[in-house]
């Protein structure tokens, strides 16, 4: 049977079923996030949240989906037919195959490349393109609006998210995800690189275009910004998306920062929980501040958010950088030296 | 066999997007075809081994460099008949310039040599059990390291002569100032009245300092 697997035609399947095992949950978490936002929302803002459907309304987000499914596609007259339609295939896709190259326990990762983070971090700077393409062939003002917004909020944020990326790796001294976890064995790098983790999570809310950063959907102002044409599956791509990429973040931000799979407390009873479990709490607690920070802060100014990005983040990652570099190049705690 | 199929789809996909850059109507398609364009040339350094140029390729051309072009052409203000007018203008031209090109292009491939060294690090390209980029640091910051920083000081001069030649100081509008915002105390700008009933407060003449 394991021979197999070793054959051309094995390989293939076997990767499906391994891309399988990783989408199916991840489509289940997404479509749980969304009643999750919404449940902590409600209770944020003392509210009671979706409990209709279902126990405590558990069986929402599929009557959600289903809505969406039996709603009509509207294509707009003036808009380019094919770019409008790929628009969402682009964003939700690029969501999904960012998951890749995340490991989930040791070794657990479709590809375990060794390029891994510069992967993450391509697939993260396409993901503009989802958004721009889906403003400009809209062919309608706001989402024309939204789409430039969005596209100089991620541009710009990406700067600063490469910075704190170089100063997590130099401690690392490798770009496979694999290494950077195992490297936070002794100490997560969210202690000694704090300020890095902070800039970090704060960029990963503007790269997902999240409250306080939503300024591509301010619907306040812009209506809802570069899918105010879309509607029905089009439109739920779209939010499958977004989700798709918060977990994204909060799952980078764990292998960065919070020593992935690795137990926060490294003596008996708590090595014994497998690494999933110390993984998933890690992503859900990020999660969970993601959701929190939207019901707590109002939207930013347009020229504040820009200015925030590079006239604060950029100069203190670069600054950061430059003194963590120092300190271990000092002190010879350079890896692989 | 997998990696031949795969080589000659993505080749041809790359040479397909790259004719349409040139010959679609619509710019903005041909920017998109150009980031296709990228996306297959950065497969094909995976194939080759490449993955750290690869990733960059991706990471700078598609994320930052397309996405600059996708702003300026998407706000350009097309007129498509006047673009149409172009092409029976400038054909002959252009044309001549293509073939001008070619020739070019033909007499380098005519007086092509292979390097004595070449030939043999084509075979490995990956020198042993190092990684493709620890081999392109250790390369890079040591015996290249002269140069690349000449790049990066080009790189700087040129970015800060693009800076100097946009930036216009303009005094126009209020312009914000977080930390003089932050100074002000609720005694400087605020002030507690007895309202009598039907009279009201009179408001004090507002001074600049106090905006």
């Amino acid at each position: 049977m394991m021979a197999f697997f070793d054959t051309d035609v094995g390989i293939v399947i076997l990767t499906i079923l391994k891309s399988l095992a990783l989408i199916v949950p991840l489509l289940i978490g997404v479509a749980y996030l969304t009643y999750a936002e919404r449940k902590v929302m409600g209770a944020i803002q003392l509210r009671k949240g979706p409990n209709v459907v279902g126990p405590f309304g558990l069986a929402q987000p599929f009557a959600d989906a289903l809505k969406m499914m039996f709603k009509e596609t509207i294509i707009p007259a003036g808009s380019d037919r094919i770019l409008f339609i790929m628009a969402p295939m682009i964003t939700f896709g690029l969501a999904v195959i960012a998951w890749a190259v995340i490991p989930v326990n040791d070794g657990w990762a479709i590809a375990n490349i060794n390029v891994g983070i510069l992967y993450l971090l391509a697939i993260s700077s396409l993901g503009v393109y989802g958004i721009i393409i889906a403003g400009w062939s809209s062919n309608s003002k706001y989402a024309f609006l939204g789409a430039l917004r969005s596209a100089a909020q991620m541009v710009s944020y990406e700067v600063s998210m490469g910075f704190v990326i170089v100063t997590v790796l130099i401690c690392v001294g490798s770009l496979n995800l694999n290494d950077i976890v195992m490297a936070q064995r002794h100490i997560w790098f969210a202690i000694p690189l704090f300020p890095m983790f902070v800039i970090f999570f704060i960029s990963g809310l503007a790269e997902t275009n999240r409250a306080p950063f939503d300024l591509a959907e301010g619907e306040t102002e812009i209506v809802a910004g570069f899918f105010v044409e879309y509607s029905a599956m089009s439109f739920a791509l779209f939010f499958l998306g977004e989700y798709a990429n918060m977990i994204l973040i909060s799952a980078t931000t764990t292998i960065l920062f919070l020593g992935g799979w690795l137990s926060p407390i490294p003596f008996a009873p708590f090595t014994w929980v497998p690494g999933v479990v110390w993984f998933l709490i890690k992503l859900f607690a990020c999660l969970f501040t993601f959701i929190w920070v939207r019901a707590t802060f109002p939207r930013y100014r347009y020229d504040q958010l820009m200015a925030l990005g590079w006239k604060v983040f950029l100069p203190i990652s670069l600054g950061y950088l430059v003194l963590v570099a120092g300190v271990l190049e000092v002190f010879g705690w350079l890896p692989n030296a | 066999m997998i990696e031949n199929i795969v080589f000659y789809i993505v080749s041809a996909i790359l040479l397909a997007s790259a004719v349409m850059v040139v010959s679609s109507r619509n710019p903005v398609h041909s920017v998109l075809f150009l980031i296709l364009a990228f996306f297959n040339a950065a497969v094909l350094f995976l194939m080759a081994g490449a993955e750290f140029l690869a990733m960059v390729l991706v990471i700078v051309y598609v994320g930052a460099v397309a996405v600059l072009f996708m702003f300026v052409v998407m706000m350009l203000d097309v007129d498509f008949v006047a673009l149409r007018e172009g092409v029976q203008r400038y054909a002959p031209v252009g044309f001549a310039v293509g073939i001008i090109l070619f020739v070019e292009i033909a007499f380098v491939a005519i007086s092509w040599t292979v390097a004595p060294g070449a030939t043999a690090a084509r075979l490995s390209p990956v020198p042993g059990d190092v990684s493709n980029t620890v081999a392109l640091g250790s390369l890079l910051y040591t015996k290249y390291i002269f140069l690349f920083q000449m790049a990066g000081a080009i790189l700087l001069v040129s970015m800060i002569g693009a800076i100097v030649l946009t930036l216009r100081d303009r005094n126009r509008g209020k312009r914000q100032n977080v930390t003089m915002q932050h100074e002000r105390m609720p005694a400087d700008t605020m002030r507690m009245v007895n309202a009598k009933l039907g009279e009201g407060a009179v408001m004090p003449p507002q001074t600049e300092e106090a905006l």
